[in-house]
């Protein structure tokens, strides 16, 4: 039994000390370590909003929040309370018990993610031995809970959103596994904290940039922010699938975008930059906080200003972009990888396991960094002649609009 | 025998979550709310999967059953409107469901449950094996010719038919009309 020493750093032994139940003791410490872990997204999400209104007013030569707080910082504290006093509305006709658990399940999607992200070496919700299997299975619930919203609003638009919900949020988790694949296989293991172990000599980035351009693209495509926000495309579907919900409860479905869009950088900076790694960051666990979250502002700035920026796909591009160049890229690449690095552990060129020194990843990386060069080099190859083919035709259509040829593909399409 | 603790808490929590699912399934009239509770208990279901220490199978029957199969059941209900209300709970086939969900139910009684449990319920906490395997050990016995490599070979056939059964009865047939 640990002895108490304070509050803070040994809770169970101070409070067992107090007079409290062994096990009680236990639990309310589990219990205070799950407010926490739930509790700090739903806290940052007002920061997040705020930077990406900001971020968003600069590309389009506006200033943003100005007035609330200095740089208009408390302005979505000020918008949370407009929306928790606004009239919560069921429309006629909806199904109350599936509508107003949607928006909860959708949150609870994203918060449980939180659990098996680790901040540093010891401070990790739990250290889960399928880490990685975890958050794609929680977070697929996501898309349960916006179909339920979708189909239970009754109305036509959200119903539409519901549909292509299912189309693209299914689909573009079969790259997203896939790549994960890749740094399970350099790591050895499925557990987050041990892929970021693994990554103490050398970031998975640099050892698999494909993999890791797939995740990112992948991630923006489950996340369902443009260019992939088809699922609200305001223009076509009004907002989609969250069109009749008021007050809080779109409230909570806004919140969980937003922190969805960061959690999913979060797990990239865990799977790819190396997590909490930094210089000190294995002796001042905070240190090893800060790096975390500097790395996934890094990746998570530049999709906010692509999402300023790029003009919505349309459904069939987006679907079609999935399933003929996201899937065949990553499953080449999960074949490659695992090829590759079995011929580096059988040439004897493997780092040891737990090798922290950057010389001893060089041999592997250089190694796996050139079947990377290898399979981008082919796939825009490929890429380059499809899409010169598919301009030919288009070039040929137009031209000779009385060729009889062209014309039986006109009337077929 | 039985002690509260926090496992058999949990224990209840899942079974009322399995059963209460199971039963929601075959009462509601609404076939949304139908998979809706089916969700509710394979959710459950893969709540004991955390209890037997198999977090693997868990977060499989997560993924793949709600992640996955009843979301494209949830969806091809939706799209067939008129089947959304059903007006009748049982149809004429009732009797034969019913023979082989009892079936069903001894045949588990009596091979798994009764081996597990003794005849008087003697030896309740006596583990099947004693081995606590792990996700490596999983994955070595798929892939090991001793162990599981023909069954999972097979396995993955049938899959591939399916896909490329799939993939035929989806074809747009009035393309290859024209080529």
């Amino acid at each position: 039994m640990q002895t108490c020493v304070n509050v803070v750093e040994t809770m169970v032994p101070c409070l067992v000390q107090g007079g409290v139940d062994p096990g009680l003791a236990q639990f309310i410490s589990i219990l205070l370590g799950v407010v926490l872990v739930s509790a700090f997204p739903l806290v940052l999400v007002i920061l997040l909003i705020w930077v990406e209104r900001k971020i968003a007013a600069r590309v389009q030569d506006r200033i943003g929040p100005n007035r609330v707080g200095p740089w208009g910082i408390l302005q979505n504290v000020a918008d949370a309370v407009k929306l928790i006093i606004k009239e919560d509305i069921t429309p006629a006709g909806a199904d109350r018990l599936v509508y107003n658990a949607a928006p909860i399940i959708a949150m609870l999607s994203v918060i449980l993610i939180w659990a098996v992200v680790p901040f540093s070496p010891v401070h990790i919700g739990v250290d889960l031995d399928i880490g990685v299997l975890y958050f794609t299975a929680v977070s697929s619930i996501g898309t349960l809970a916006i179909m339920m919203a979708g189909w239970s609003s009754n109305n036509k638009y959200a119903l539409l959103g519901a549909f292509r919900v299912v189309a693209q949020l299914l689909s573009y988790e079969v790259p997203f596994v896939l790549t994960l694949l890749v740094p399970v296989m350099l790591a050895g293991s499925m557990s987050t904290q041990d892929i970021v172990w693994g990554q103490v000599g050398m970031w998975y980035i640099v050892v698999a940039p494909i993999s890791a351009l797939i995740f990112y693209i992948a991630n923006l495509g489950e996340t369902g922010r443009a260019p992939f926000d088809l699922i609200e495309a305001e223009s076509e579907l009004v907002a989609g699938y969250n069109i009749e919900y008021s007050g809080m409860k779109f409230g909570l479905f806004m919140a969980n975008e937003f922190m969805h869009a960061f959690t999913a950088n979060l797990l990239f900076a865990v799977v790819f930059l190396g997590g909490w790694w930094g210089p000190g960051a294995t002796e001042i666990p905070f240190l090893g906080f800060l790096y975390l979250m500097i790395k996934t502002t890094i990746v998570y700035i530049p999709s906010l200003i692509l999402r300023a920026t790029i003009p919505r796909l349309r459904v069939d591009q987006m679907i079609s972009f999935n399933w003929k160049v996201l899937v065949p890229i990553s499953i080449l690449n999960v074949v490659v990888m695992a090829l590759l690095i079995k011929i580096v552990q059988v040439a004897g060129i493997a780092p040891a396991p737990g090798e922290t020194d950057f010389l001893a990843h060089l041999p592997m990386t250089v190694v796996l960094l050139l079947g990377n060069v290898g399979i981008g080099a082919g796939v825009v190859t490929v890429l380059r002649n499809a899409g010169r083919r598919d301009r030919m035709e288009a070039q040929d259509l137009v031209l000779e609009p009385n060729d009889e040829k062209s014309l039986s593909v006109t009337v077929a399409h | 025998m039985l002690e509260l603790n926090a496992q058999s808490i949990a224990f209840f929590i899942f079974s009322v979550l399995v059963l209460g699912g199971a039963i929601g399934v075959v009462t509601s009239r609404n076939l949304i709310h139908g998979a809706l509770y089916l969700i509710v208990s394979l959710f459950g279901g893969a709540g004991f999967f955390v209890l037997l220490s198999a977090p693997f199978l868990a977060a499989v029957q997560v993924l793949v059953y709600i992640g996955a199969i009843a979301i494209l059941i949830i969806f091809a209900v939706m799209l067939t409107r008129s089947m959304t209300q059903l007006r009748e709970l049982v149809n004429a086939q009732w009797w034969l469901s019913a023979i082989v969900g009892i079936a069903l139910f001894v045949l588990l009684a009596v091979a798994v449950i009764l081996p597990v449990w003794g005849v008087d319920g003697t030896n309740p906490n006596q583990p099947v094996s004693d081995d606590i395997a792990t996700i490596q050990d999983l994955g070595v016995a798929l892939v090991d010719g001793n162990q599981y490599v023909l069954p999972f070979e097979v396995a993955s056939l049938l899959l591939t038919a399916a896909m490329i059964g799939a993939i035929f009865i989806a074809r747009d047939t009035s393309v290859d009309m024209d080529d």
